[in-house]
């Protein structure tokens, strides 16, 4: 049970997760889901709803940390064109696992969500776009849309309300740039993930060049506990401008990695000590990365820093989408590195020539780094093909794939070239 | 130039895709969705599969061409009994993902990406599977195993191919 008290809340969406069978509806039910959608539907109207949202401050768990209300209040009223939903599952950035925890064991939480932001942005079509490895989550999904259709919460003329509603889920198939909205909506389309320029923005002219609202898994399954609760209730928890609690994804060196759901503020100390059970091997860490593999690298030294956006922006990161790889000491940063580079290179898209091009070479010249047969000069052909990419190009996958390499070069310059020398000698 | 159509999707299928289609604003979000299915039903997608989908879908040849290259799940090769797929990005590599990769491959005498001689096994290596609190992750056609290591995967190895391995 959530608590209506925000200093006693434990928990958002992971609420219900550990409950057994959540997946069928009846238990689902009987555990508390759909249990506001009746008075949201008959008493709420779309201003009360974007209101709340806004009032809530809840920020997209996708990575931009972008306002959720915001951006619902950029799709265009009365322009004869259908509105669409569509649910970002795509889950690929290296290091979060967070939104398939939600689906796999409380669908029906996801599914209300998406049904009162549906019936706030006045929506007759939504979509989950799920990465096509989540075949299992996929099938839970459809097992829980089946048995909410059968009980009348999708379809035509919901709970007796005029408001109808169809839910499909839509598998990807495995492309990490179809994360990123506009490539998502490619996809959802039938064509290769290739980012679109913006603008114009999904909210103008998205799927099938409607207005479209993309957002995360764990943002839509914030909305109901948002309007049961109340904007204000939600602003409550964690520090301001960065509202509610926030799932992190930890993985790497640490004890008991895996997905925990804490408010937003807690400290990445707090975080990987008490809730990870510690570090591996020693007591500092080596590097933290704590939004995804696209986000620049953190030290020992920020250890004690707040899990919000504006406390990562300022130490240099950014929250992302709260996946959190942790190194200790045994670390090798310089075939990490080398890993990462080859991960963009596989996944850019390629129409922008210096992403192509630039994930590309830095792959080419890790390599070499990694094996000892690179040499000074390398180092700064890392450093300028990592700075003339980043945001030079349609969507941040360049950005993403420049911060490794900028971050290895900024903080361990010394252990790169004491590789060079190792393996020469 | 035609290709002859060997393959046929069944009665069941054409009724699942005639049903499919009815979701979207356009026919051709069905792509992807149909290729899965393809794929599910003749095991990769060969040239007369993916004229098959294009067919069915009244698309162009190339233009599900396009797509089939574009996304790594989609196999133009046919590929052993059981898949297996091994994460080594950052969150597998950091828990061992690439020695036991090396296990895999060594004992089962192929390279990365290979079959094994008799069609059992192929070794593939892929990337961040979302799921690095279980790190390393191994996917088995299509199933998550978490936590593995090479006395599991052996176990696996020698239970599927009926003891004897
Ligand atoms: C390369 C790239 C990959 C992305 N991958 C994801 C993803 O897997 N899941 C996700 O929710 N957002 C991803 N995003 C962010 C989306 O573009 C978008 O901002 C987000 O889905 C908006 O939802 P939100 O406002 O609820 O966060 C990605 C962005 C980029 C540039
Ligand atoms: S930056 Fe890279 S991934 Fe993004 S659109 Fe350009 S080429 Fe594609
Ligand atoms: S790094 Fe292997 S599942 Fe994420």
């Amino acid at each position: 049970m959530i608590s209506s008290d925000p200093k006693q809340v434990k928990a958002i969406c992971f609420d219900r997760i550990h409950l057994e069978n959540q997946t069928s509806l009846a238990v689902a039910k009987k555990n508390g889901a759909y249990k506001f959608l009746p008075t949201v539907l008959k008493d709420f109207d779309n201003e009360r709803i974007m209101d709340e949202v806004k009032k809530s401050g809840l920020r997209g768990r996708g990575g931009a940390g972008f306002p959720t209300g915001l951006k619902w209040s950029f799709v265009p009223r009365l322009t004869g064109k259908p509105t669409y939903l569509l649910c970002n599952a795509d889950e690929g950035e290296p290091g979060t696992f967070k939104d398939r925890d939600i689906m796999r064991f409380d669908p029906h939480l996801l599914i209300e969500g998406m049904l009162m932001s549906g019936f706030a942005l006045g929506v007759k079509d939504a979509y989950i776009y799920i990465r096509g490895e989540f075949l299992h989550e996929a099938n839970v999904l459809d097992a829980a849309i089946e048995e909410a259709y059968a009980a009348n919460l999708l379809g035509e003329n919901i709970l007796g309300t005029d408001f109808s509603m169809d839910l499909t889920v839509h598998r990807g198939a495995g492309a990490y740039i179809c994360g990123e909205e506009t490539a998502l909506i490619e996809s959802l389309e039938g064509r290769p993930g290739r980012p679109r320029f913006k603008p114009p923005f999904p909210a103008v002219e998205g799927f099938y060049r409607c207005p479209t609202v993309v957002n995360n898994v764990e943002t839509l399954a914030t909305i109901p506990a948002i309007l049961e609760f109340g904007g204000d209730w939600h602003a409550a928890i964690g520090v301001p401008n960065n509202t509610g609690m926030k799932i992190f994804s930890v993985s790497g060196h640490v004890n008991k990695p895996g997905n925990y759901e804490v408010p937003m503020g807690t400290s990445l100390k707090t975080l990987i000590e008490e809730y990870c059970g510690g570090l591996q091997h020693g007591t500092v860490p080596k590097v933290i990365i704590p939004g995804g593999s696209s986000t620049p690298w953190l030290l020992a030294e920020h250890y004690d820093t707040p899990l919000t956006y504006d406390a990562m922006m300022k130490a240099g990161s950014m929250l992302g989408s709260g996946a959190i790889i942790v190194m200790d000491e045994t670390a090798d940063v310089i075939a990490l590195t080398r890993r990462l580079t080859h991960f963009y290179a596989h996944e850019s898209c390629g129409q922008c020539s210096p992403c192509r091009e630039g994930t590309g070479w830095l792959e080419r010249v890790m390599i070499r780094v990694e094996n000892g047969q690179g040499c000074e000069e390398d180092l700064t052909v890392l450093y300028d093909v990592a700075t003339h990419m980043a945001g030079r190009t349609i969507c941040a996958l360049a950005d993403g794939a420049a911060a490794p390499i900028l971050s290895l070069l900024k903080h361990f310059p010394d252990e790169v070239r004491a590789r060079l020398m190792e393996k020469a000698a | 130039m035609s290709l002859q159509n060997e393959i046929h999707f069944t009665s069941e299928r054409l009724q699942e895709i005639d049903v499919l289609v009815k979701k979207y604003p356009g026919k051709r979000s069905a792509l992807l969705p149909v290729l899965h299915m393809a794929q599910e039903d003749f095991g990769y997608l060969s040239m007369a599969a993916q004229q098959l989908v294009a067919d069915t879908l009244n698309l162009r040849l190339m233009v599900v061409r396009e797509v089939v290259t574009f996304y790594t799940m989609f196999r133009e090769k046919p590929c052993g009994t059981y898949l297996l797929e091994v994460c080594t990005n950052a969150g597998c590599m950091l828990n061992g993902a690439n020695e036991l990769l090396a296990h895999m491959t060594e004992s089962l005498g192929i390279e990365v990406g290979e079959t094994t001689s008799d069609g059992m096994f192929t070794v593939t290596e892929v990337e961040c599977a979302g799921a690095c609190g279980g790190a390393p992750v191994v996917q088995i056609n299509n199933e998550y195993h978490e936590k593995v290591d090479a006395t599991y995967m052996d176990a696996f190895i020698t239970r599927v191919s009926g003891g004897q391995s």
